[in-house]
């Protein structure tokens, strides 16, 4: 277990409202539990750049996973109008942000979302694990953007805040298309990373070890350029309370389309070049035989795999 | 439909597998299907990528260590931007095929279809499926407006399957200058040893989740499938937590495996990971959790403790082997 509690227990228990605080307890837990193993992972894993560093993440706000998600009848697309949260794939380059940028003078990390509504509470998040300050995209008209959409929006705030990295998740929770920073990359012209598991920097390139089918690559780009990192990469910390408290006046730049100067019609559903069809139920699977272990539970596997003949 | 292309990569041992499903589902779709590859020697595939049904091999050529995704979506977009191109581009959902599908994309200013599990001729164009709340839901999607649609396609979504045409016809496309786009560089690469099958492609595999409790335990995954001659695997959590790489990862993010026999050793079954496992021919779930979603998958499923289940079922493996 990575933390003494996993989220979804917590919900089991309808103690998630407790989450945060628990999280910090259990965090020191496990901290001394694991004093050794995971004191000495981590500093294997830290991240050394003294260079002076503006780093942005993009974030992603998204319906809670462990809620029950549904589409909408009309449209198709995802149901977003309850409570959003970060999603979980996003703290990890949160954390290789503040890695990358921690303990320099005049380095700063940016948060960079795009959400309806105004939405904040998953930035607050990210704010409260650190980062300076966040530039949030809302308009009404970006309901229902395609992922190209969503990075020519994104695309925009960042050529704003004129970051020497961008960090991304490999694919976010919800939607998983996966393609948005490599398009990001493209709309800012600049070199792109993508399955990044260990990055290293010096503040006028990134040295990233790339997940491969075989193993990984080495690889080296000049700066700026986009990185995404796969999970598990570093390990994200959690809040503190300090860091909630603080997290509440730290700046949140609420942008609309005609200050970033797009086109309304350009995005949005207004915009999307693709359209959802319609959605069936999937072929199901025929009901198999679910069985208590009386402690017999290893001796049914041996027969079952023996009666399909592969032992 | 007229035309379509696929993003045929190529390792050492020839073409991926996925490109040649890709190829073999392009074949049923379209009348001319032609390949895109890059690499020091992409005539010595074109026999293969000809096998299956490439009639024309683009060759963007050796990239001199740079990463593709720039360079091949630049060199895709000039041939596009001749007339020469098609009215469908189909990409193998990989490290690389993903980056090369986002750049043409943008270049293009055409969004893209991603987790693409099956493909239908509708009205003129493509009507695509994709996998939704953990492969209980499927949507049907469809591109609007001018211009080839761009896919990003599952791996065994589609069997590949040989037709016997002649070899492709190798063409050069070179990507021309991208400028600081294509600046990242390759300097190492690293293989990974592995033992025994590849997770994707072993008849057996053998994943682990969050109930194993803690990082060491995952040596009985291992040993269970060695003794099984299948691949371990992970769920997306214990991925997250860092006890095993990424690589091992079976999942909506991760690989998708369809093995004869799959059993799954304390993973409740997520969404998530239910996706990249629910076409197992076999599933055999052990899990504490009776209402696990898991066992509604599971052809035999054990509630119960893993670690008892599993110690035990190692041992009576060992015993016979």
């Amino acid at each position: 277990m990575q933390g003494v509690m996993g989220d979804r227990h917590l919900r089991q228990l309808g103690l998630h409202r407790y989450a945060p605080a628990a999280k910090a307890l259990g965090r020191r837990l496990q901290l001394l539990r694991r004093a050794d193993e995971s004191a000495e992972w981590r500093r294997g894993h830290r991240i050394v750049n003294n260079a002076v560093m503006h780093v942005v993440v993009c974030v992603k706000q998204i319906p809670d996973p462990a809620a029950p998600a549904s589409l909408e009848p009309g449209t198709h697309t995802l149901d977003r109008s309850g409570k959003l949260i970060m999603d979980d794939s996003d703290s990890y380059g949160v954390e290789m942000a503040l890695q990358l940028a921690g303990g320099v003078e005049g380095s700063e990390v940016t948060l960079v979302s795009m959400a309806p509504g105004g939405e904040t509470s998953g930035l607050r998040t990210a704010l409260a694990m650190g980062a300076g300050r966040a530039i949030l995209v809302s308009d009404e008209a970006l309901a229902g953007s395609d992922a190209l959409s969503t990075a020519k929006v994104l695309a925009a705030a960042i050529r704003r805040a004129a970051p020497d990295l961008v960090i991304a998740a490999t694919e976010s929770t919800d939607g998983y298309t996966g393609t948005l920073p490599v398009q990001l990359a493209e709309l800012l012209g600049i070199p792109s990373v993508t399955f990044a598991k260990r990055v290293s920097t010096d503040g006028t390139k990134v040295e990233v070890e790339r997940q491969t089918e075989a193993g990984y690559d080495d690889v080296e780009c000049p700066l700026p350029a986009v990185v995404t990192v796969t999970a598990g990469v570093v390990e994200p910390r959690y809040p503190s309370f300090k860091g909630i408290m603080a997290a509440k006046s730290k700046p949140i730049d609420v942008l609309s389309l005609a200050d970033l100067g797009i086109d309304a019609s350009a995005v949005g559903a207004e915009g999307a070049r693709q359209e959802i069809v319609d959605v069936a139920d999937a072929e199901q699977r025929g009901a198999g035989e679910i069985v208590v272990d009386e402690g017999d539970g290893a001796q049914r596997i041996v027969a079952f795999l023996e009666q399909l003949k592969v032992i | 439909m007229k035309r379509i292309w696929v993003l045929a990569e190529v390792t050492g041992q020839g073409p991926t597998a996925l490109t040649l499903e890709l190829l073999t589902e392009a074949r049923s779709l379209a009348t001319t299907v032609e390949a895109v590859a890059w690499g020091a020697d992409t005539a010595s595939v074109a026999g293969t990528l000809g096998d299956y049904g490439a009639s024309r091999v683009y060759d963007v050529g050796d990239l001199a260590g740079a990463l593709p995704g720039p360079l091949v979506a630049a060199a895709m977009a000039g041939l596009i931007g001749a007339g020469e191109g098609p009215e469908a581009v189909l990409f193998p959902a990989s490290y690389d095929g993903r980056d090369v599908a986002g750049r043409l994309s943008a270049r293009l200013d055409r969004p893209v279809l991603t987790n693409v599990t099956g493909l239908a001729e509708h009205d003129g164009g493509l009507l695509t499926e994709h996998p939704v709340f953990g492969g209980t839901q499927i949507v049907r999607a469809r591109f609007t407006g001018e211009g080839p649609g761009i896919y990003v396609v599952r791996a065994k979504s589609f069997s590949a399957e040989p037709a016997g045409g002649s070899p492709a016809e190798v063409v050069a496309a070179p990507p021309g200058d991208v400028g600081p786009t294509g600046a990242a560089r390759i300097v190492r690469r690293h293989v990974e040893e592995a033992t025994g099958p590849k997770l994707d492609e072993a008849p057996i595999v053998v994943s682990g989740g969050r109930g194993l409790g803690a990082q060491e335990h995952y040596a009985l995954i291992e040993e269970l499938a060695r003794l099984l001659h299948g691949a371990p695997g992970a769920s997306r959590a214990i991925v997250d937590a860092g006890w095993v790489p990424y690589s091992h990862q079976v999942g909506q993010t991760g690989k998708t495996v369809k093995p004869t026999v799959y059993v799954a050793c304390g993973i409740s079954g997520a969404t998530q990971h239910l996706v990249g496992m629910k076409g197992s021919k076999h599933i055999v779930a052990i899990n504490k959790d009776r209402e696990a979603p898991i066992f509604s998958v599971a052809d035999l499923g054990i509630v119960g403790d893993v670690h008892r289940v599993l110690p035990a079922l190692v041992e009576a493996l060992q015993k016979r082997s």
